[in-house]
């Protein structure tokens, strides 16, 4: 019994989401309170077979209360963001791995041979500090006025540089593949500083020219004077297509327009003419027109305001031209 | 000029870090906005969806006019705000004449929006007007039961994106090791008709029954709405791919005929195709082919008229 139900229903116990695509709620809308009723038990339902499978599996028991291990969940759902691009390897690790040279860990403290003890790699009062060293003994090559600690810090100084420009340089090329450390922010970027440095939303083809067209219609002679750049097309017509039909006829040619209106006429006055006029309501309109005009008229003098408007509706007599029959 | 910008406390590197893309995703981080006009049910909607999902949600206050989903312009607010909270889905509720009680829920992917689902609220009921014994009420934080009934959840193109996104809003953090004593929620879906859904929030009671597997009973606690579907906007293909790929999709490709072995070191097998013989071209032999075999036949002809002229003399 519990293995069919399990078949029926589709349960993914890493998400506690259990889906029973069997059942119909019945389309005639019963009270609301026997509806919610009938989703509750349905849902007990999913819950307990859920809860079987959840309760059967082997819990280890701490403090705060059995614990289990969960399945995987095994609805596909989207991620949240792209799966992390693996980074480039720097120029160093380049050199390194066609050397075959391996990483060796160095140890925090070394044996300073000159002071008999042990002092830190890096910091304060280290190892071999450039600095320390009081006397530097004169070579054959150096040149009698120049400074060998200031020599010194100069190379250091270099050195330095060339490191962070080396190290910028390898920035770069993550960056380029997508992969820039979270923390770090190259700043010629504009984008802000933020966890997920995602590479900017690629427009296609169809956006550019939709934004484009935009662009040339906001344009004082609507972007038809524009510049064009190479390979760039003129823009499609855009507004409605009209399709107008030659007035006079060519040779031989029925008269495209008379025919256009014959068709009309034709259909309005052929015998399924009510299939297309509908003849009430066309009465209906004409008839509640006839009583606005006549109210209109009659109130006239009270309402000024509905009858001013449907005059000015009204196309306007011309004074002008006198009547054709004068009553004598 | 490049210059490299590192955060320099060691906390806000690690805010950084939590926020990088991972392998393996817990769950997303929810936004609850408000639109330019919203009605009384709408904001105790999202007031207590805030409530339901405390630990993982961000609530703004204010109100954003800027802020249209459905519109190509609209988004660039929300995909500011996905930024700065970290963000990846949002709820976001608004009231017009046209869409009453409206609701977008919608995920983003890489900060951009992804996908877009908008339900209207229908016979809303809050979760104070919900009396029930208060030892059962479900504590804050805890992984809910998502239960979805209803053939329309599997026909419907519209509740099938419904359900995906409701999923991805109840989950909660996705975790391995689950603690049994802390089951004390569940959602209900139902799809009662194709362009309904009736959502609830249950609190669990687990009774004692024979078995290990204690009896589960729901009592209804908190919101429960109808969701009618209006709009949604499914993401486009590419997107889609990208989204759902995951580390393990592709099995690395064996590269085929090649071997590695300690002892002899890489192998490779070529396959020859069956070779038949008698049907292979050489070159051709045959006389008049050549020009130098003509040229050495003229010539010989020419010596050997000369010889037997020679001889003749």
């Amino acid at each position: 019994m519990e293995t069919e139900t399990d078949q029926i229903y589709h349960l993914d116990v890493g998400n506690l989401l259990g889906f029973n695509p069997n059942h119909r709620f019945p389309s005639a809308p019963s009270s609301r309170e026997e509806l919610v009723k009938e989703c509750l038990e349905e849902s007990r339902k999913l819950v307990q077979a859920i809860a079987n499978a959840l309760f059967n599996f082997t819990s280890t028991e701490t403090n705060d209360g059995p614990i289990v291990q969960l399945p995987p969940p095994t609805t596909k759902l989207p991620r949240e963001k792209h799966v992390p691009r693996p980074k480039p390897p720097t120029k160093w690790e380049e050199f390194a791995l066609k050397k075959g040279i391996q990483k060796r860990k160095k140890d925090k403290v070394v044996w300073d041979e000159q002071t008999d003890q042990f002092k830190r790699r890096h910091g304060y009062d280290r190892v071999n500090d450039d600095n320390d060293v009081p006397i530097i003994e004169a070579k054959a090559t150096d040149e009698p006025g120049e400074d060998p600690f200031a020599k010194r810090l100069d190379e250091k100084k270099k050195r330095v540089g060339k490191q962070q420009k080396n190290r910028l340089q390898n920035l770069k090329a993550a960056e380029k593949a997508g992969a820039l450390p979270s923390h770090v922010q190259l700043a010629a970027t504009s984008l802000p500083i933020s966890g997920t440095k995602s590479q900017p939303k690629k427009i296609g083809k169809d956006e550019l020219g939709d934004v484009a067209g935009l662009a040339a219609t906001s344009t004082a002679s609507g972007g038809k004077f524009d510049k064009k750049l190479p390979g760039e097309k003129a823009p499609k017509k855009q507004g409605k297509h009209h399709k107008y039909l030659p007035v006079v006829a060519g040779r031989g040619a029925v008269n495209p327009e008379k025919e256009q209106t014959n068709n009309v006429l034709s259909k309005i006055f052929s015998k399924h003419s009510h299939e297309i006029l509908n003849v009430g309501k066309a009465i209906n309109m004409y008839n509640v027109k006839k009583e606005k005009k006549k109210s209109g008229r009659s109130d006239k003098s009270g309402r000024s305001d509905k009858s001013g408007r449907s005059d000015k509706l009204k196309p306007k007599k011309d004074i002008t031209k006198k009547p054709a029959n004068k009553a004598k | 000029m490049l210059e490299i910008r590192t955060p320099k406390t060691g906390k806000a590197k690690r805010v950084l870090e939590k926020r990088a893309p991972k392998l393996v995703e817990t769950g997303r981080k929810t936004l609850i906005l408000h639109g330019t006009k919203t009605s009384a049910t709408v904001s105790s909607v999202l007031m207590e969806l805030y409530r339901l999902k405390k630990g993982g949600a961000i609530k703004y206050s204010r109100r954003n006019e800027n802020i249209r989903p459905f519109e190509s312009g609209g988004e660039t607010s929300l995909e500011f705000f996905s930024q700065k909270t970290d963000c990846s889905i949002f709820v976001y509720g608004s009231h017009t004449k046209k869409r009453p009680d409206n609701l977008v829920l919608g995920r983003m992917y890489d900060h951009q929006v992804y996908d877009l689902i908008e339900v209207g609220i229908e016979n809303f009921k809050s979760l104070l007007s919900f009396s029930y014994d208060k030892k059962f009420a479900p504590h804050e934080g805890t992984k809910p039961f998502i239960c979805f009934t209803g053939e329309g959840f599997e026909n419907v193109p519209e509740l099938k994106h419904l359900k995906e996104v409701l999923t991805d809003l109840f989950r909660g953090e996705v975790v391995d090791n689950l603690n049994l004593t802390g089951l004390d929620r569940a959602y209900v879906c139902s799809a009662i008709s194709p362009t309904k859904v009736f959502l609830t929030h249950c609190a669990l009671k687990l009774k004692r029954s024979g078995t290990i597997v204690p009896r589960m009973e729901l009592v209804e606690v908190g919101p429960s709405m109808d969701l009618v579907i209006r709009r949604n906007r499914l993401p486009n293909e590419s997107l889609m791919k990208e989204a759902m790929r995951t580390s393990k999709d592709k099995p690395k490709k064996k590269e085929k005929n090649v071997d590695q072995d300690a002892v002899r070191g890489k192998i490779g097998k070529i396959y020859m195709p069956d070779q038949k013989l008698d049907e292979m071209h050489l070159h051709d032999k045959s006389k008049g082919r050549k020009r130098e075999r003509k040229e050495s036949k003229l010539l010989n002809e020419e010596t050997d008229s000369k010889k037997n002229k020679k001889s003749s003399e």
